[in-house]
């Protein structure tokens, strides 16, 4: 099989290696030896855990990726950058409210934004960021909420941006407060858990508990299905 | 990479058949003996030889499969290291082995107890196969929904082997659940008048699916993450625990912990332990390709079953009937089932459909090995694996353009990465190894039976029976997690932790070699799989 794979070379921090052209940067590294421990989380895009910086020989470009999303490439320069030191707010959630002000108590940088756009540029997951901290700095939190939602917490905004803005943190207490403070609670979610709590269901929930294996696999077969 | 033109050639068949599909409506369902015979005949757990009996320990006997037989006839990594247990780095009153959704869950109710917390995870905070959960959680929280609706829906799916008191625990808990998530100001998809929005999953009765986009897992990881760092609960990250310790009355006292950078070990002591460290999907049962996130490979059920817990279900994997065929870079990927819930149909080479689309998990498997192995109407795909088609575009027909790009982001954009588009073309897919039915017995508490030890999420078995239902996990890491934190929390007052020893473990070695075993110079838990210069899954 190997003998049939086109080969590209890569440069992992610098180091050269062979590696089949159809790998994911992720896989790449694997196949030129390295395990890994960081940079490396659910290899599927969700957890932020592999941003990668790269830039192609001979283009000055930099540009990202995650590493278990994106393909290697010719002449390939590439690095993790696997954790950001990001500053984080301690809130009471409750406590809250869901302004503009609210915000800038906690992440006062973010009206430092320069309006560079380095922040959009770079995220993987291709999310507008400078136009979600647009919100954020107008109080516009549902929209603020919206656009940052899709965000997997990788860091590589915070790493260019030159206000200093950590993006990703400023976007969750915006998805908070707008689920906590602004979207009304699920009426029927309450009604229901008062219920549970004065034991409503508990001798149907003791038959079934109880019920033989026989019982159960007829009202299972019998049960009515919700178009 | 795109479609070859050969496949772009069949995708017509898939297009050819689409309309007469839509307008019959839905495929028929089996009927229970169809499914006990798919079953019986084409799902993996099936299979005698991918199974031996454990040599050794509380379950001697029993079946599970090699793969896990290797790590628990193995040796231990600290045998031969010489630890002072008395000279402890952390004496707490509770310490979670893992950062995923049950660990930051029991961590959170454990502190409002009153309890001094540790976690401790060997990758980062989060890093987890919470954050992968696409499809969402479930709840009977509707009018025309109860609990006993979903209890007889989960041991239905189970196959009704299911522990009952865990699934009535599951079932009348989950609405308190997902309402601490709300609380917390976790995301759900929302009419505005704050009516959760909710749809079927494989083998429900009522649509109790509650989701946060195709995000519903990372959503409630990264609220619960949020909240864990608001309240300042300790947390260290690239920390691996590797063996329990137990103290001489053989209660759990504590663990041996082990620096994943700079190789050191280090001794916590605590009143209680909860494992919370997920599966094992990393060992790929049978060659299949997983799911699962880097750091799922059973080091709880390894650590638990040396010093004497129990474990139930560990002959069940789930194969998930989605996983990823094509493109190359993504095989194994999770496609989630919400694709199934919104209405998408499995197809094969002729365009056909030949299972209704929203069977349980395990049938769904079963039936979509039997089309390609059986019938030979699987979809060859260059690189070597066989799958069939998954319609995705026929949801934009059935709700409206639109609808895959609002409901489905994160599957719109991982395929779009590598040239497929899943709104105008249908997936292959081929079942992939996705989650551990079985795992350490746990009581309503999340207890097993070695005192003062917790199991919940995915390393503890008895919830799900033989198999778990799509929603159930979301739920169960947050149920479960909840109820083991109140009850080690309170608990901790009245502990004392008596002196510390690693005796079960060499006692544990010694039957080992007293039955002979053969070990094969491993080593176990393995904390994380090796890949190195090896084409892998995703």
């Amino acid at each position: 099989m190997e003998s049939d794979l086109k080969m590209v070379n890569i440069y992992v921090m610098g180091k050269k290696y062979l590696v089949p052209d159809s790998l994911t940067i992720m896989h790449a590294m694997e196949y030129a030896g390295y395990q890994l421990v960081r940079g490396c989380g659910c290899r599927a895009g969700f957890c932020g855990a592999c941003a990668t910086v790269f830039r192609i020989h001979g283009d000055y470009d930099l540009k990202v990726g995650l590493a278990c999303q994106t393909k290697v490439e010719p002449e390939m320069y590439l690095t993790q950058i696997p954790f950001f030191p990001a500053q984080k707010s301690e809130y009471k959630l409750g406590e809250l409210k869901p302004t503009a002000a609210q915000i800038a108590q906690f992440y006062p940088e973010i009206y430092r934004c320069i309006g560079c756009n380095a922040c959009t540029k770079i995220c993987p997951q291709d999310l507008k960021v400078m136009q979600y901290i647009a919100y954020a700095q107008r109080g516009q939190i549902d929209r603020c909420a919206d656009e940052s939602f899709d965000c997997v917490m990788c860091g590589l905004c915070a790493s260019r941006c030159p206000a200093q803005i950590v993006h990703f943190n400023v976007g969750i207490l915006a998805r908070r407060l707008y689920s906590r403070h602004l979207l009304p609670p699920a009426g029927h979610l309450q009604s229901r858990v008062a219920e549970i709590e004065s034991g409503k269901f508990a001798v149907e929930m003791t038959e079934l508990v109880n019920a033989s294996k026989e019982t159960l696999r007829k009202l299972y077969a019998s049960r009515e299905i919700e178009d | 990479m795109p479609y070859t033109p050969q496949l772009r050639e069949l995708v017509k068949q898939v297009e050819a058949s689409r309309a007469e599909r839509i307008k019959k409506g839905p495929f028929r369902r089996m009927t229970m003996d169809e499914r006990d015979e798919v079953l019986k005949n084409f799902h993996p757990d099936f299979i005698e030889a991918s199974m031996r009996p454990l040599s050794v320990g509380v379950n001697k006997g029993d079946r599970v499969p090699h793969e896990f037989a290797d790590l628990i006839e193995a040796r231990s990594r600290i045998e031969g290291l010489g630890f002072d247990l008395e000279n402890f780095a952390y004496d707490v009153d509770v310490l979670v082995v893992g950062g995923g959704g049950a660990g930051a869950s029991a961590a959170l109710i454990a502190q409002e107890q009153g309890a001094d917390v540790l976690i401790v995870t060997k990758l980062r905070f989060g890093d987890a196969n919470t954050v992968m959960a696409q499809g969402g959680i479930q709840a009977a929280d509707k009018e025309g929904d109860s609990p006993a609706k979903h209890y007889l829906d989960v041991m239905g799916g189970g196959r009704f082997e299911n522990v009952p008191e865990l699934v009535s625990a599951l079932t009348l808990d989950a609405p308190l659940a997902l309402k601490w998530l709300e609380d917390l100001g976790a995301m759900f998809d929302k009419f505005p008048d704050g009516t959760m929005k909710s749809i079927h999953g494989g083998g429900t009765s009522r649509k109790r699916m509650h989701s946060a986009r195709d995000y519903s897992g990372a959503e409630i990881m990264r609220t619960l993450r949020d909240e864990v760092r608001n309240r300042a609960i300790r947390v260290i990250e690239f920390c691996a625990a590797v063996e329990l310790l137990l103290d001489e009355e053989g209660k759990v006292g504590g663990a041996v912990l082990y620096n994943m950078e700079t190789g050191e070990y280090e001794i916590v002591r605590a009143k209680s332990v909860i494992l919370a460290v997920g599966g094992s999907g990393r060992l790929e049962y049978q060659g299949f390709p997983t799911t699962n996130h880097y750091g799922a490979t059973a080091d709880g059920l390894v650590m638990g079953y040396r010093a004497g817990a129990e474990l139930a279900f560990m002959h069940t994997m789930q194969y998930h009937p989605t996983g990823a065929a094509y493109p190359p870079q993504i095989i194994g990927l999770l496609i989630t089932e919400k694709v199934r819930g919104l209405g998408a149909e499995p197809v094969n080479i002729d365009g056909e459909q030949f299972v209704y689309h929203l069977e349980t998990r395990d049938v769904a498997a079963a039936a979509i090995i039997r089309e390609i192995k059986e019938r030979r109407k699987g979809i060859a795909v260059p690189g070597g694996m066989i799958g069939v088609w998954l319609d995705s575009p026929m949801i934009d027909l059935l709700y409206g353009a639109g609808t895959v790009a609002r409901e489905l982001p994160a599957m719109v954009r991982q395929f779009a990465r590598f040239g497929v588009d899943i709104i105008n073309e249908p997936m292959l897919v081929y079942p992939a190894l996705h989650y551990q039915n079985g795992g350490l017995l746990i009581d309503e508490n999340g207890l097993t039976n070695v005192q003062n030890l917790y199991a919940v999420g995915e390393v503890a078995g008895g919830i799900h029976g033989g198999n778990r239902l799509m929603g159930n996990s979301l739920l169960d890491i947050v149920v479960f997690g909840r109820r083991a934190g109140a009850h080690a929390g309170a608990a901790a007052k009245e502990i004392k932790v008596k002196k510390l020893s690693l005796n079960y473990l060499q006692a544990f070695q010694r039957e080992l070699e007293a039955v002979g075993a053969d070990t094969g110079g491993r080593v176990s838990p393995i904390l994380l799989p090796r890949y190195t210069h090896r084409m892998t899954s995703a």
